[in-house]
């Protein structure tokens, strides 16, 4: 039985299971990881660290590639 | 994975630097993969007693035969007798409007993001784009239970054919090709079809589909849209390794231009994960200083680079494509600079300089692919770091601490 991880993203807490990464909690959560340089809302593209659209703030860190980071318990996740 | 285990089972001393957090790349990637060659191979490098550096990447390199990478805010040397690079690939993404919307990311993009745990279940998803990864990601995405509404295929029917009939007699691909087909049977299949623009508010709630005159829109939640793959040649070009068309220029022992460096996999030509173990393994053996073994495998990998060759041919681009992007269509996702700013420069360089384009944290990984093909463009050489560093892992490094002193 996979462990049930609990965080917070945007203020809200939210469960993952073990193995999820920070990005694919942002968008379970319905949230956005970055605004853009014009204020567009951004989330992830390429699931696999190089387009840096997944950028968000973890635990009072900016600029954290979150599509390869895994959920721990207690991260604060917020849109950036 | 492959040149790992070989390398290893040689008896040489072994370590592998990997961005991920775990091996594997992006065909291995969650950790409950249950694919028997994954197993196979993870067990192979689990039992070769490797060095594994993880969550490490590569941004410069300090001297001949050694690498820096940057890891946990630090940084960290590794020297080398030789140097195998597995680099991989990524998706080509082709702007359109609305591409940018929360919710549209790549076909392997998605599937990413799905095995590392992204729910979509019931969730409504429509693919697109281009090549056999299209099939695998629906099939995948129906699997989780995914609602596959619609899969897109640029390429024209009549070419999709010929790419079936050629490899009937490649009994492996065609099995696997039945099945991925036969898993998505209920989801339409349209060829000659491309998204033409995606809405919603916040996030993504419609695309617009086009096939030949016809345009029609279907609500969804999830766009997984990618045009094929391009090898990731930046650290084999920060190496100094020769390119020829774009591809890792390697010779049959997959030795680069660049004596005891050696590179495999999809940056010496993208052709899926079968050729890219074949050539991990001849590296392995070469590197290793067992040349039989490496011969061994030699007509493996013409027969499946031929494969290869054929998808290339298979998933050309339309020209149509080039067509999509409106002028206020974001090309460069970093810096937000749309296709109007970007159209009148007349190379890579210049719109560089005058428009930021390719300066935010991707370095032109996602928009140089869209501009090569939008304006043909030619990115031009790489120079380190390779990828963002952070401050805490450049302070940490000797010479640059020792210049500041001097100040």
């Amino acid at each position: 039985m996979p462990e049930r991880i609990t965080l917070t993203i945007n203020g809200r807490w939210c469960e993952a299971l073990e193995g999820t990464t920070v990005a694919a909690a942002i968008m379970n959560a319905g949230a956005a990881c970055r605004a853009s340089a014009t204020g567009e809302l951004r989330g992830p593209l390429c699931g696999m660290g190089i387009c840096f659209e997944c950028r968000a703030i973890v635990n009072g860190k900016p600029h954290q590639r979150t599509c390869q980071m895994l959920c721990e318990a207690g991260m604060e996740v917020n849109t950036q | 994975m492959a040149a790992v285990a070989c390398a290893a089972e040689g008896g040489r001393h072994v370590a592998v630097v990997d961005d991920n957090f775990t091996l594997g790349g992006q065909i291995w990637r969650g950790k409950d993969t249950p694919l028997k060659t994954a197993e196979v191979w993870r067990a192979r490098v689990a039992a070769a007693n490797v060095v594994r550096i993880q969550g490490a990447r590569v941004f410069a390199q300090p001297a001949p035969g050694v690498l820096r990478a940057e890891q946990n805010g630090s940084y960290v040397d590794i020297a080398y007798e030789k140097l195998i690079l597995a680099t991989g690939a990524r998706e080509r993404f082709l702007p359109f409007p609305g591409w940018t919307l929360p919710n549209v990311a790549g076909a392997g993009g998605l599937q990413a993001l799905v095995k590392n745990g992204l729910f979509v279940e019931g969730k409504r998803i429509v693919v697109a784009g281009s090549g056999p990864l299209l099939l695998a990601v629906a099939a995948y995405l129906k699997r989780h239970k995914a609602k596959v509404l619609a899969i897109c295929e640029q390429a024209p029917l009549s070419r999709l054919l010929k790419f079936a009939t050629s490899i009937v007699t490649d009994k492996e691909k065609l099995l696997q090709a039945v099945v991925y087909k036969s898993q998505t049977l209920s989801a339409p299949f349209h060829t000659g079809c491309w998204p033409v623009s995606a809405q919603g508010k916040e996030r993504l709630e419609s695309v617009t589909l086009r096939k030949g005159n016809r345009t029609w829109t279907i609500a969804c939640d999830y766009l997984a849209c990618g045009f094929h793959l391009v090898p990731n040649t930046e650290v084999p070009e920060l190496l100094g390794c020769r390119l020829l068309d774009g591809k890792v220029a390697v010779d049959e022992w997959q030795q680069t231009s660049i004596l005891d460096i050696y590179c495999a996999g999809e940056p010496t030509g993208v052709g899926g994960v079968e050729l890219a173990l074949v050539e991990g393994q001849i590296a392995g053996y070469a590197a290793a200083g067992l040349p039989d073994n490496a011969r061994s495998l030699f007509a493996e990998r013409a027969r499946r680079r031929k494969f290869a060759q054929k998808l290339e041919e298979a998933f050309a681009l339309d020209s149509a494509l080039k067509e999509l992007p409106q002028d206020d269509t974001v090309i460069c996702r970093c810096e937000d600079v749309s296709y109007l700013t970007l159209k009148d420069e007349p190379s890579w360089r210049a719109a560089k300089l005058h428009t930021r384009c390719g300066m935010g944290p991707c370095q032109g990984r996602i928009c140089g692919a869209a501009t090569e093909f939008l304006f043909g463009w030619n990115a031009g050489s790489v120079r380190p770091p390779i990828f963002p560093a952070t401050l805490s892992c450049l302070e940490a490094i000797p010479e640059l601490l020792e210049l500041q002193e001097t100040r």
